[in-house]
């Protein structure tokens, strides 16, 4: 299997995307922020197809819609707590804003068909060139080291903001920090398991670490290993599979994971 | 082809003669019509009952229902209905206060769930071979293949749904704005619930066929929270509920037909739009209706 140069590529990206959603994802399930994964993923399709229509690297795009809509979340978040009618009908806003940049971009000169917005929504890890697959897993290291640098005044301020608080950790700068850090590794997610599917890449392990274990070092770790199992046994399947579409192997399993540990906890 | 193209003009009556000239822009007309009426009656309950996540839910699930019906060669209504119905059920069932979860887990099982939901429909797509841009229209609607035997359909299942909402209207209401009281008075709560988020299922599955899974919101969602911010009682709230929804999709069936821009675009930005000027203006004469059944 590896003999494929895709395939290498597909590991190296998926491996390091996968670890970073993992250890996101834990953090994400922990602070309550799943729907703010879920506004980021409707934010990476509006903001990869407004590239694509403008001519810009569709990966500047993404990384601009869904870090420029992370600092808006957390600079809202303080004051505002929008309702989900609100977000709901900016959601579908903002979808419908992107179905415009879609067909601007298929009817535009370069005269592109329609298989970069399938791209986007459900990700295309088996099409990645070396210097991508390299790329996604450079950013996908870097998140990983930065996340982990504040990994343990982020778990504190988020399991007890009020002590936290009292200490003087600037749980504000955090906020953001994290934030930023979410929409980076959303915006290489998109590129793997595409804008639709990453908030299953995000919430399924870190749900099914949170199920498993209460300590959140431990979590932390479950949570990236169980999002490695998916990615690899994921690419693995499709690989044997063709008929299979990786992103879809992906989620499956990470899903299955999380129903496996709900399960389990239900007989304990 | 050639006359007909020849854009708009300030001509109005011109206009709407050239927009029904062709019977597929008729049949989208009517599809519109009989969606956004549905959308505008059970969505103006379901921003009451706050359940515009459910909502949400069922409308993803609509996506994989409809790409397994066309992998399974049987008709697409069939497998939005089929799925959406299905959802619902699941939904009550898992809703049920007995079943409440911890609260970040619950969030996380219905990301989860969407994501899975979405692949299912992405893998059946690609199992059918089907063209891309059958996926584009699945997610984001087109009213150009509207059929006048999915008019048909789509008019019995309005018909069927309204006219079960008129017979549960009165204590489902009453459910909703005070579930502790209409309890204690005997209403059947738990039945009730199940029955509406089945209507909410069926109208999902319509207005997703109108435009698009990933869009229903703006149909189902927008012009009900509009109205309810607007005014608190019931039946101007659904009357208006239902104008907006027609509005919206009116113009937005409109103007697509006249640009080359898709019909999803134009119906979200409008209903998107209307919303937000609602809002500014309300919150510029400093003044809110007080939205029914919130908590105090």
């Amino acid at each position: 299997m590896l003999t494929h140069e895709f395939m290498r590529n597909a590991y190296l990206a998926g491996s390091f995307v996968a670890l970073a959603c993992g250890l996101v994802g834990y953090f994400v399930v922990l602070r309550g922020q799943v729907f703010a994964g879920d506004a980021l993923s409707h934010v990476a399709f509006t903001g990869a197809l407004a590239a694509a229509a403008a001519g810009i690297d569709v990966r500047l795009g993404l990384l601009v819609a869904t870090v420029g809509v992370a600092l808006a979340m957390g600079l809202l978040g303080e004051r505002a707590r929008p309702d989900d009618v609100a977000i709901g009908s900016v959601f579908a806003w903002v979808l419908g804003l992107g179905v415009l940049f879609l067909s601007i971009f298929t009817a535009g000169p370069s005269g592109a068909d329609g298989t970069t917005a399938v791209r986007v929504l459900f990700g295309s890890i088996l099409g990645l060139s070396a210097g991508e697959a390299l790329l996604a897993a450079a950013v996908g290291l870097l998140a990983c080291l930065a996340l982990l640098a504040i990994a343990r005044p982020l778990l504190f301020g988020s399991l007890d903001p009020e002590v936290a608080r009292s200490l003087g950790l600037p749980l504000r700068a955090l906020g953001f920090g994290f934030l930023t850090v979410l929409a980076v590794v959303a915006a290489e997610a998109t590129q793997a398991v595409g804008a639709l599917l990453l908030l299953g890449l995000l919430a399924a392990p870190g749900g099914a670490a949170r199920l498993l274990t209460d300590n959140p070092w431990r979590g932390l770790a479950l949570s990236a290993a169980l999002a490695l199992a998916s990615m690899w046994g994921g690419l693995a399947l499709s690989y044997a599979v063709p008929s299979l579409p990786p992103s879809f192997a992906v989620i499956a399993l990470a899903s299955g994971a999380f129903v496996l540990a709900g399960l389990s906890r239900i007989e304990t | 082809m050639t006359t007909e193209l020849a854009g708009v003009s300030w001509d109005l009556v011109g206009d709407l003669e050239q927009l029904t000239e062709f019977p597929f822009m008729v049949q989208a007309l009517e599809a519109g019509t009989i969606v956004a009426v549905l959308a505008g009656v059970i969505g103006w309950f379901m921003v009451l009952r706050r359940e515009a996540f459910a909502g949400h839910t069922l409308s993803v699930i609509a996506f994989p229902g409809a790409a397994g019906a066309t992998l399974a060669g049987l008709p697409l209504a069939f497998g939005y209905f089929g799925a959406c119905a299905a959802g619902a059920v699941a939904l009550a069932a898992v809703s049920h206060p007995a079943a409440g979860a911890r609260r970040g887990g619950e969030s996380a099982a219905i990301g989860a769930v969407q994501a899975f939901g979405l692949g299912l429909g992405f893998l059946f797509v690609t199992l059918y071979g089907g063209q891309l841009g059958e996926i584009e229209s699945l997610l984001f609607g087109t009213f150009l293949g509207i059929t006048a035997a999915q008019v048909q359909t789509l008019l019995w299942v309005a018909v069927i749904a309204l006219a079960t909402l008129a017979t549960i209207g009165r204590p489902l209401l009453f459910v909703s704005v005070d579930g502790a009281v209409a309890r204690a008075a005997g209403v059947p709560v738990g039945l009730l619930s199940l029955v509406f988020l089945l209507l909410l299922g069926l109208a999902v599955a319509a207005t997703a066929q109108i435009v698009g899974a990933l869009l229903v919101f703006a149909l189902l969602v927008t012009p009900a929270a509009t109205a309810q911010q607007i005014t608190a009682r019931p039946a101007r709230g659904l009357a208006l509920s239902i104008a907006l929804a027609l509005l919206v999709t009116w113009l937005g069936l409109g103007i697509a037909y006249f640009s080359p821009y898709p019909v999803g675009f134009w119906v979200t930005s409008l209903s998107f739009g209307v919303y937000v000027g609602v809002r500014l203006v309300l919150s510029l004469l400093g003044r809110r209706a007080e939205p029914l059944g919130a908590p105090a």
